[in-house]
């Protein structure tokens, strides 16, 4: 598990750098202890569907209260997310970035992009083409639970992996 | 053709030039306005004398007792049917709306005057307690309409300023409503007025989950609502321009947040920057126009950044691994105060317009601050704080001092000021799955709170100028 927090950190420094370049492919990531030697081609794997990457990875990810961490639950999501999308290299995603309602509306847009970058950094850092993952975010929007409760609010604060055949999602 | 250009007003009449509280005000409003419509007129003949008499509302603070006023019918010059006494109505309420003033039944008055230009029996009005008496007249032709007015000082037993007579289109009739109580609520308060004025909005429908929303533009007292929008893409926070002419807001439309830029007379929008991939929201006009600040996202990470409107030359105003967003500019066009969570949590930030400086902190108090709103007053800011499961909009001074909540419940965000500084209107949220959001105006005294009477649930109110 420590590898994961390691990796976390990397993402937290990649943020920090404002940019969401990758690592250039020779580059050796000094936290993951690995060598990056480039992004995986394209997979070949037949078939799959938005339905199977739902089912297979998980396409949710959920956060603590205005923050964007991914805790240990939300990294192995995307562990499984990534393997998943190298074997359909033909999908591209969509990393839509969503909040509470607990919040004003132009903050949580803000707050939105900031998850939707998280899980798109450790995407990458999992070896995933930066031009497949494109970021969005809806703020409060689009909750996926209406009511109010802190439960319901926990399941807002979420990130959620859209995918689709081919280059438009 | 939009509604507003149809609406829009002109003042093609010559102009008297006025005696009294009606010339300062009027002296404010451009000398050419555009388009068909009103027309504004002093009725000089029956003020024979200046009168600064006694009649006036001290609105600065305090406990205010409303002021007791008699509205007699209005009369029907020719042609105006139930117009006379529909527009008495909104004269009526737009005054008593205020919570300044109390009209007093017509059951109550023991006369009425013989015409709109007969004397006025000042004992008969003062008998029943009425400090100001307003008295009008409304005729209608060929499609367009003609209202007066004039206001009477009961207890000096003299003119308030001079009558006045607008001209309009019958389509504009709630205008003229609106015109008439502007000039009443101007000369007893001695403050500009903001009766005729129009309030940008998103309307909701729909599940709480798959909300639809569309903007409206309506009048400031939610009558006439109009879409500029339909509901094919999410949209929020419109903003007005400060003429009101155009309108910035944000679509979801390319699947991201981004600003778009609309003209109101022709409904045709573009995005306010060309580049498709990135996020931008938050936008505000500066006070000149010439400027607009938003919010830019990259990397994760949200800045304020600014835009030459006519170059589209564009820099960013913070870079902080922060968010910052919310932007607002004072009415002088100096200072941006906007909201950043560089503490840790979101506050109120003030800096200069350029970005030459580093922002000053102005909240410190529990929970956090966000959406500053600049009065266009300039002496105070409008906020939302949330301290634990409540939100309040507050007001508190340019420096941050003299803090004032003045409302507290489940959500409620986002001030809009009146064109006069004295009234914000903001979004309430009412909590659980049919929760929906209601626009509300309260006064910067914190005092008479009203939801706004429109159909359907409504978020993101900007308020937008007095009309000329």
């Amino acid at each position: 598990m420590n590898l994961y927090r390691i990796a976390a950190a990397a993402v937290m420094l990649a943020g920090l750098a404002a940019c969401a370049a990758p690592p250039p492919p020779t580059a050796v990531d000094p936290y993951a202890g690995g060598r990056y030697t480039g992004a995986v081609p394209p997979g070949t794997l037949p078939g799959g569907s938005a339905e199977e990457f739902r089912r297979v990875a998980g396409d949710t990810v959920l956060f603590p209260e205005n923050d964007a961490t991914l805790d240990a639950t939300a990294r192995a999501t995307l562990v499984r997310q990534a393997a998943w999308l190298k074997q359909h290299g033909s999908f591209s995603t969509v990393i839509q970035g969503h909040s509470d309602e607990q919040g004003t509306r132009e903050y949580n847009l803000a707050l939105g992009a900031r998850r939707a970058s998280a899980v798109q950094e450790y995407l990458i850092l999992q070896g995933l083409e930066p031009g497949r993952i494109r970021t969005s975010s809806y703020g409060k929007e689009r909750p996926v639970e209406v009511c109010s409760t802190p439960d319901c609010q926990v399941r807002n604060r979420r990130a959620v992996t859209v995918v689709a055949p081919g280059a438009g999602v | 053709m939009s509604f507003l250009a149809r609406l829009a007003l002109t003042r093609t009449a010559p102009f008297r030039p006025p005696l009294l509280a009606a010339a300062l005000l009027l002296a404010a409003l451009p000398a050419a306005a555009t388009a068909q419509g009103l027309t504004a007129s002093d009725l000089t003949n029956m003020a024979q004398e200046e009168s600064d008499g006694p009649l006036r509302i001290e609105i600065t603070g305090g406990q205010v007792e409303a002021m007791p006023i008699a509205v007699a019918p209005f009369f029907d010059e020719g042609g105006a049917g139930d117009l006379a006494a529909r527009i008495q109505e909104v004269v009526t309420a737009d005054l008593t709306g205020t919570d300044l003033f109390r009209a007093i039944p017509a059951s109550a008055h023991v006369a009425q005057p013989q015409g709109f230009d007969a004397a006025v029996a000042y004992p008969d009005w003062r008998a029943i307690n009425a400090e100001a008496l307003i008295v009008g007249a409304v005729s209608a032709q060929n499609g367009r309409i003609t209202a007066k007015f004039r206001l009477y000082d009961v207890f000096s037993g003299q003119p308030l300023g001079d009558g006045m007579q607008f001209d309009a289109d019958e389509a504009g009739w709630r205008r003229v409503a609106h015109k008439v109580a502007d000039q009443v609520y101007a000369r007893i308060t001695g403050e500009s007025p903001y009766f005729d004025s129009r309030v940008v909005f998103v309307s909701e429908t729909g599940p709480k989950d798959a909300r639809l929303k569309r903007i409206g533009i309506m009048d400031y007292d939610g009558a006439n609502p109009l879409w500029v929008t339909d509901d094919s893409a999410l949209v929020v926070s419109p903003r007005f321009s400060p003429d009101g002419s155009q309108l910035l807001y944000t679509s979801f439309a390319n699947g991201l947040p981004q600003v778009m830029l609309m003209d109101v007379a022709t409904l045709s929008a573009w995005p306010l920057k060309q580049d498709a991939g990135t996020m931008s929201f938050a936008p505000r006009f500066s006070p000149d126009g010439r400027w607009v600040v938003y919010s830019r996202e990259q990397g994760g990470n949200t800045d304020i950044w600014q835009m030459d409107v006519a170059t589209g030359a564009e820099r960013a105003l913070t870079e902080t691994q922060a968010i910052e967003t919310s932007p607002s500019y004072s009415p002088d066009g100096r200072r941006i105060v906007f909201e950043s969570d560089q503490s840790g949590s979101q506050q109120i930030y003030v800096m200069p317009a350029d970005g030459s400086a580093e922002p000053t902190r102005l909240s410190f108090g529990e929970g956090s601050y966000g959406t500053p709103a600049w009065s266009p007053k300039g002496d105070l800011i409008a906020f939302t704080r949330r301290d634990g499961d409540r939100f309040h909009i507050g007001v508190m001074r340019p420096d941050g001092t003299e803090e004032k909540l003045l409302t507290e419940s489940f959500l409620d965000e986002g001030p809009t000021w009146a064109p006069n500084g004295r009234v914000v209107m903001f979004t309430r949220m009412t909590p659980g799955g049919d929760g929906v959001s209601r626009l509300h105006s309260v006064d910067v005294t914190g005092r008479n709170m009203r939801p706004l009477d429109i159909e359907g649930a409504a978020s993101d109110p900007d308020w937008g100028p007095l009309l000329p």
